[in-house]
């Protein structure tokens, strides 16, 4: 951003201050992630940058780490992967599913009482987590699905699914019905005509209110830490009892492994964005 | 002309008006179908377990079923005097219940907190109990302590009779009710909750100032630079954005170490001694450092999409008719970004003063805050009704700002990047 060539000494001097605010914040923002990366190599087992390290010495540098997350036995890193995993899929899948349907009647111009049914939709993302923790616990308790996997993926989809309605309903809000109305004047059945006309259209939204009920359900700590017994420990919550016990160099192996899936859905959720804005006709630039 | 001929049919014969109504109904009903299984799924799973906690905050049956022919005896009674006989009978036949079951314990725990020494005497009685004869129990009991024969107690199992008792959200704001019914702060060095309440809204409050102060600059920046910059900058406010809040916490613990990188950093620059390197973990520096990073982003996205929208022009002529940058900025520009403000704000005070993860790992003891209570009561004493006592004065406070929320901002304003 030139300034013009009129601008008064001062304006100049403010304006490079603001961009040098900029950059500071800019840099706290995202330098904190990278300090990780180095010291996941390292190959002593202090989380300081050793002398060898500075000196950029090859031997300051190891994958042992790497191993003891993989093959330690120390930490279930493994099944907490596994544990993880198939109840962020889960949990995605059902919010998915029950996020779009909701954001299609919510999107009728028919729809009764929607503010209303908005904000009881969306509230799990407003009471704080942890009031959502203690009510979810009490609930699952009673009906005896409390430590298992399927009370965590039920949890999970409550917490995932206003994000599908919120994402659904903006990419809906361009939505051309007209195209629908053609679906069915043809002599297209409902189903049919969600398959294949709606669905296509909406799905950029779909598929990124699906990324962020994923990394909801995949980084999720509160709610598990009350309803998850030893066999159902995940990712965070092994995270959380070795950040509170001990800082080790395997966390932040782990830490690498989570960043760099974290930057993939990023992309992914970027590419979307802007695919959804193309076809909805919103000019980017 | 009459009213008869004016009515427009449809093919079928019918009014067309009805005929519309008609489908208008059948929309309604089809729009309200897909919303169904969602809405039933979080009422089920999410608003009545948020009813119970509300219903378990106020829940006091527990002393009441554990004597129910005590308190049917003593519904007579106007606690002046030390009760009757049949009173006395009714409670020995009660407790004798109780410790055939071997629950007598529950009663003299929830005994005790209303009355100090009730464990002892109740305990007492247990044993000499097994030696009384059939009739004259007041004597009886009153000769096994002399608590007994002291009105004061027979007055405290009096006072549980209610079903429904508030004391559980005077305890949680440091308030008790005495003997004679009125309410009173708990002693000094008792008073803890207060405490928690006043630093879970400054850290809140003050999280909420950083951000603001940190996200405005860069959110005009990213809406001003030409795409192809601001896009690559974007990335390092939605990176964090989507990294796990564990990651991000790990990374400030292993910045702010006493042998850290930011105290190296300030070694290295002189502005400390090395064997002077100050603490800035497991205090309230650490606990504001990384929320504030942690949180940023939420306060960036609100305003970058209100700035984005403001165009370019309005500066220019905000110059051009004679205002110095700094007016033109004041007059101009900040009241235009004042929906962003107020969606940015809220948003990160809401999010921040349900916070525990990040407080609990670097905060140390001081980053106590009311969340970590709550799930202290939860998962260490098992007192579920006082956390959930607690977690509705939070919710009722995070509703009212909601409120504001959507009053000043609208919900369906929440924009996701």
């Amino acid at each position: 951003m030139a300034l013009p060539k009129y601008t008064e000494t001062r304006y100049r001097i403010w304006h490079y201050i603001y961009l040098t605010f900029c950059a500071g914040v800019f840099i706290f923002l995202i330098a904190p992630l990278f300090v990780i990366f180095p010291l996941s190599f390292n190959a002593e087992e202090f989380l300081v940058f050793s002398d060898g390290m500075k000196r950029l010495d090859p031997d300051a540098f190891s994958l042992r780490w790497y191993e003891d997350m993989v093959y330690g036995t120390k930490n279930p890193w493994g099944l907490a992967a596994k544990n993880s995993f198939i109840i962020a899929i889960f949990a995605t899948l059902g919010s998915i599913i029950l996020g779009t349907t909701a954001a299609l009647g919510l999107s009728s111009r028919h729809m009764p009482y929607k503010g209303l049914i908005m904000a009881t939709l969306i509230s799990p993302m407003i009471v704080p987590l942890i009031i959502s923790g203690v009510a979810i616990f009490f609930f699952m308790a009673k009906v005896g699905l409390a430590a298992t996997h399927t009370g965590i993926v039920l949890a999970h989809i409550i917490l995932g699914t206003p994000f599908v309605v919120i994402t659904v309903t903006a990419t809906l809000t361009g939505f051309d019905h007209s195209v629908t109305r053609a679906a069915s004047s043809l002599g297209s059945d409902p189903v049919n005509t969600f398959m294949k006309i709606t669905l296509p259209l909406i799905l950029p939204g779909v598929i990124s209110g699906g990324l962020f009920a994923f990394v909801t359900s995949f980084d999720e700590v509160v709610v598990v830490l009350f309803l998850a017994g030893l066999e159902n420990t995940t990712i965070p919550i092994q995270m959380w009892t070795g950040l509170r016990e001990q800082l080790s160099p395997t966390i932040l192996a782990v830490a690498t492994c989570l960043i760099v899936l974290s930057t993939l859905i990023l992309v992914t959720a970027e590419l979307l964005r802007r695919r959804s804005e193309r076809i909805r006709g919103i000019n980017i630039n | 002309m009459s009213s008869e001929t004016q009515k427009i049919l449809t093919t079928d014969g019918i009014p067309l008006e009805e005929s519309l109504k008609k489908a208008e109904k059948k929309n309604k009903i089809k729009a309200f179908l897909l919303v169904c299984p969602l809405l039933l799924f979080l009422i089920i799973t999410y608003v009545f377990p948020i009813g119970d906690m509300l219903f378990r905050s106020v829940d006091d049956r527990m002393v009441t079923n554990m004597l129910p022919k005590t308190y049917k005896a003593m519904e007579n009674w106007d606690g002046k005097e030390l009760p009757e006989e049949e009173v006395f009978e009714a409670f020995y036949q009660d407790y004798k219940l109780l410790v055939e079951e071997k629950t007598f314990g529950k009663l003299a725990t929830q005994l005790n907190y209303e009355k100090n020494g009730f464990k002892s005497i109740l305990k007492k009685l247990q044993r000499k109990m097994k030696k009384f004869e059939e009739g004259n129990y007041k004597e009886q009991i009153m000769n096994v302590h002399k608590r007994w024969a002291n009105v004061e107690y027979w007055r405290a199992i009096k006072r549980r009779a209610p079903a429904i008792s508030y004391s559980k959200y005077l305890k949680g704001m440091d308030l008790i009710e005495d003997e004679s019914g009125s309410i009173t702060q708990v002693p000094e060095d008792r008073r803890v909750h207060r405490v928690l309440w006043l630093r879970t809204l400054e850290v809140a409050f003050f999280v909420t100032l950083f951000c603001f102060v940190m996200a405005y600059p860069i959110a005009h920046l990213l809406a001003t630079l030409p795409m192809k910059y601001s896009n690559l900058l974007m990335i390092c406010v939605l990176l964090p954005f989507w990294t796990s809040l564990l990651v991000r916490t790990a990374s400030w613990m292993i910045l702010l170490q006493q042998q850290g990188v930011v105290n190296d950093f300030f070694v290295w620059i002189g502005l400390v001694a090395d064997d002077n390197r100050p603490e800035m973990m497991y205090n309230k520096t650490g606990t504001y450092v990384a929320m504030t990073q942690i949180l940023l982003p939420f306060m960036v996205l609100p305003l970058y999409s209100v700035m984005k929208t403001i165009s370019p022009s309005l500066m220019r002529a905000g110059k051009s008719l004679g205002g110095t940058p700094f007016i033109a900025f004041w007059k101009v520009y900040f009241p235009l970004t004042i929906p962003g403000i107020g969606a940015g704000c809220l948003l990160v005070f809401i999010l921040a003063i349900g916070y525990y993860i990040t407080p609990a790992l670097v905060g140390g003891a001081s980053g106590t805050l009311i969340s970590n209570q709550i799930a202290f009561h939860m998962k260490s004493t098992l007192d579920w009704s006082f956390a959930s006592a607690m977690g509705l004065m939070l919710l009722t406070g995070v509703l009212a700002i909601y409120w504001v929320y959507n009053k000043l901002v609208g919900v369906d304003n929440i924009k996701l990047g």
